[in-house]
């Protein structure tokens, strides 16, 4: 049976295969690109029909099909879904969530209870053991945020998140970021909203340093503007907005600065530019970093949960052994919540300074969300 | 039957199976035994009386044997529970092992020691917050990798931001008199805003409005001569052509936005040299060398268009961000 269409591949000699091969090609591609022109001369006389033509012909990528799914307030398919707006209460369909939204624990920010001209105060550390890519990175943060501080993480035990995380909530502190590293490479960044949470856990990747960006610019020290696109679920909302109290209410617009934190298909891509506006269609825009990638993996309600309170390890001793084991684990939670008590009784006696009561970490997790690879079971799925 | 001696004569020039053979040294693997190592004194299977210290979920026994159960192997060991006070079970050991050669006294009291500091390591540890150790899944990570940098080209960053900044900038969102705004710009604002004003109530110019917004477009860089000889400019051949080519390109790229950037953007260069060539070729040239003048300006708006219309779709659809911002 003769093939229904010829196929120069049937040809047995290599080089009248290969010319021919090439010869329907070129017919092909010069066909193609003949359409295209007699399109476009079509189209130039008719900017109406070009503008039909790209309203019907809308690609289907996993970013329009995605999977809606109420539980989780993923925005409806039917509305707009390339909104780059935040957090708007009146947009929400449900009032249930735009109430939850005003009551969350961002709510005092963005209700205008702070100063707006106070740059939120910042505490940046690294992960135990951490070494110079930590340092290199946390230096470049601390660049980012206003009123960032960077702080070296203390040797030895005691110095856990939640602990850390206490101390700097009495302190005046609103927010705490620890960059974590495995093997000298940086893996992860915790976001704690000071003083009662939420934690947020982020996968860290794709880090690239200012310097690392050619034809980077100078940051100055002027507010930032921010811009945080696609974050349209409850869960998005909520990482929206610890994001947003990084920063001061309001930018200082001469700077030019931005900082962007683009979702898209989970993944939280963070850039900061120089802009300028060259026209009113065009802007300018000079990179001056670092960008990295930041994907949620978990989200706490609280602070970091310290399962014991590091207290000194009592030395070696023999006598309480007449008691169960039982019974000299209760000791321990006894003299536990002994020593938080003569701490209050100082942190009253410090009350002086107008400190808040002080925060302690709880002593077990409350996780509002943990990423589980099984949760990705479609690729349309997003969470944020 | 019993007899120590053929027994320990087995194990060291035979076999053991409890036997662990070093360069320096032979160890013991039997549980048994109290100090590990596999010589005549400390061997549980070749001493008819022995004695040793085993820890049972945190509680210590002394286990002891005699030559007069030898016959007996489910009664041959002796368990005795020891205190839980250290200073008390050393007593006890010395209760138990009245008589008994010093050797099996002292290993049996040394293992109470390894034994006991162990038990409050363990203990210590378990109150102590330790680093959570996950393991690394290449599998996962790998493909979390490529889907990052899909959802990168996905994202089109600089596009979405710029699209955000200008329109910030039109619904006046840096307020009346902007700081980051040149003057002849904000300028512009304005007087496109007065043009909208007087064209709503024409409603039949539609089609018009969009022919002079992409002139405008085109005509970015040399603002003060747009009157002259933009629209010409727009309906030339070659103009429309690339017009119409990097529309098209925009298509296939939201088709396959799965593509890395550099792919796309090597195809678009194919796509121009292919096209250059054709042309060159073909009688259009003439069409070309009509203006030649104008390729410098065209060529650098080239860029402009392109961008321009996804703007005008997401102006419409992003009517909340001077909320936002009015809520900074």
């Amino acid at each position: 049976m003769p093939p229904s269409r010829f196929e120069p591949s049937t040809i047995k000699n290599k080089v009248k295969r290969e010319e021919i091969a090439r010869k329907l090609k070129k017919e092909k591609r010069q066909g193609k690109l003949q359409r295209r022109l007699a399109q476009a001369k079509v189209e130039a006389d008719d900017p109406a029909l070009k503008k039909r033509r790209q309203a019907q012909n809308v690609p289907r990528t996993l970013d329009n099909t995605r999977e809606y799914d109420p539980s989780i307030l993923t925005a409806n398919p039917a509305a707009p879904s390339s909104s780059s707006s935040e957090i708007d209460p009146s947009q929400q369909p449900q009032d249930e969530s735009a109430a939850d939204i005003d009551s969350d624990p961002f709510a005092a920010y963005f209700s205008g209870a702070l100063d707006p001209s106070a740059p939120p105060k910042v505490l940046i550390t690294t992960s135990p053991k951490a070494t110079r890519v930590s340092y290199e990175f946390c230096e470049e943060i601390a660049g980012i945020f206003p009123g960032a501080e960077f702080h070296r993480r203390p040797k030895g035990r005691g110095f856990e998140m939640g602990k850390i995380a206490g101390w700097a909530a009495g302190r005046g502190y609103s927010h705490m970021l620890v960059v974590n590293e495995n093997t000298k490479k940086l893996n992860a960044i915790t976001m704690i909203y000071l003083p009662n949470g939420p934690t947020a856990f982020f996968k860290l990747s794709s880090i690239e340093l200012s310097k690392k960006i050619h034809g980077h610019a100078r940051s100055t020290t002027h507010y930032p503007e921010l811009v945080l696109n696609g974050f349209v679920t409850r869960l998005g909302h909520t990482v929206g907005r610890l994001f947003q109290t990084l920063f001061p209410p309001m930018p200082e617009f001469q700077g030019r600065q931005v900082v962007t934190l683009h979702n898209q298909r989970d993944f939280l891509f963070f850039r900061r530019h120089r802009y300028a506006f060259r026209s009113t269609e065009k802007v300018a825009l000079q990179e001056i970093g670092p960008r990295f990638t930041l994907k949620l993996r978990s989200l706490r309600k609280g602070l970091p949960a310290v399962k014991s309170f590091g207290e000194p390890t009592k030395s070696l001793e023999f006598d309480n052994f007449a008691e169960g084991e039982g019974e000299e684990t209760l000791d321990k939670d006894v003299e536990m919540t002994g020593e938080q008590i003569e701490e209050d009784e100082t942190a009253e006696a410090e009350g002086k300074r107008g400190a808040k009561s002080k925060v302690t970490p709880p002593t077990q997790d409350e996780y509002l969300w943990m990423w589980k690879p099984e949760l990705e079971s479609t690729r349309r799925t997003f969470f944020l | 039957m019993q007899s120590d001696d053929v027994i320990w004569s087995v194990i060291n020039q035979q076999f053991c199976s409890y036997k662990v053979k070093t360069t320096t040294q032979n160890f013991c693997r039997n549980e048994y035994n109290v100090t590990g190592l596999c010589n005549r004194q400390s061997c549980p299977l070749a001493n008819s009386r022995y004695a040793t210290v085993r820890e049972k979920e945190g509680v210590l026994y002394l286990y002891v044997k005699t030559i007069e159960r030898a016959h007996t192997p489910a009664h041959m060991w002796e368990k005795i529970k020891l205190s839980k006070n250290y200073s008390k079970a050393l007593e006890q050991i010395d209760q138990e092992l009245l008589h008994w050669p010093n050797f099996t006294i002292h290993k049996c009291k040394q293992r109470v020691t390894k034994i006991t500091q162990y038990l409050i390591k363990m203990r210590r540890l378990r109150l102590r917050q330790e680093p959570k150790l996950v393991g690394i899944k290449k599998k996962l990570d790998r493909r979390e990798a490529v889907r990052e940098r899909k959802a990168l080209s996905a994202a089109r960053l600089e596009r979405s931001i710029e699209a955000e900044l200008i329109e910030r900038l039109k619904s006046k969102a840096y307020g009346d008199a902007p700081l980051n705004v040149n003057e002849a710009v904000w300028q512009a604002v304005l007087d496109r805003e007065r043009g909208a004003d007087k064209t709503k109530g024409k409603d039949t110019e539609g089609n018009l409005d969009l022919v002079d917004d992409e002139t405008d477009e085109e005509e970015e860089d040399e603002l003060e001569e747009e009157e002259g000889w933009g629209e010409r400019e727009f309906v030339s051949d070659l103009s429309g052509d690339e017009d119409a080519l990097s529309d098209l390109e925009d298509v296939e790229s939201d088709e396959e936005a799965e593509e890395s950037d550099e792919d796309e953007e090597s195809d678009v260069e194919d796509e121009a040299d292919t096209k250059k060539t054709a042309l060159g070729k073909r009688k259009t040239a003439p069409s070309r060398t009509q203006k030649p003048p104008r390729k410098g300006p065209e060529k650098k708006a080239r860029r402009g268009p392109r961008v321009e219309v996804e703007y005008e779709h997401e102006m419409e659809s992003t009517p909340l961000t001077k909320e936002m911002l009015a809520n900074w």
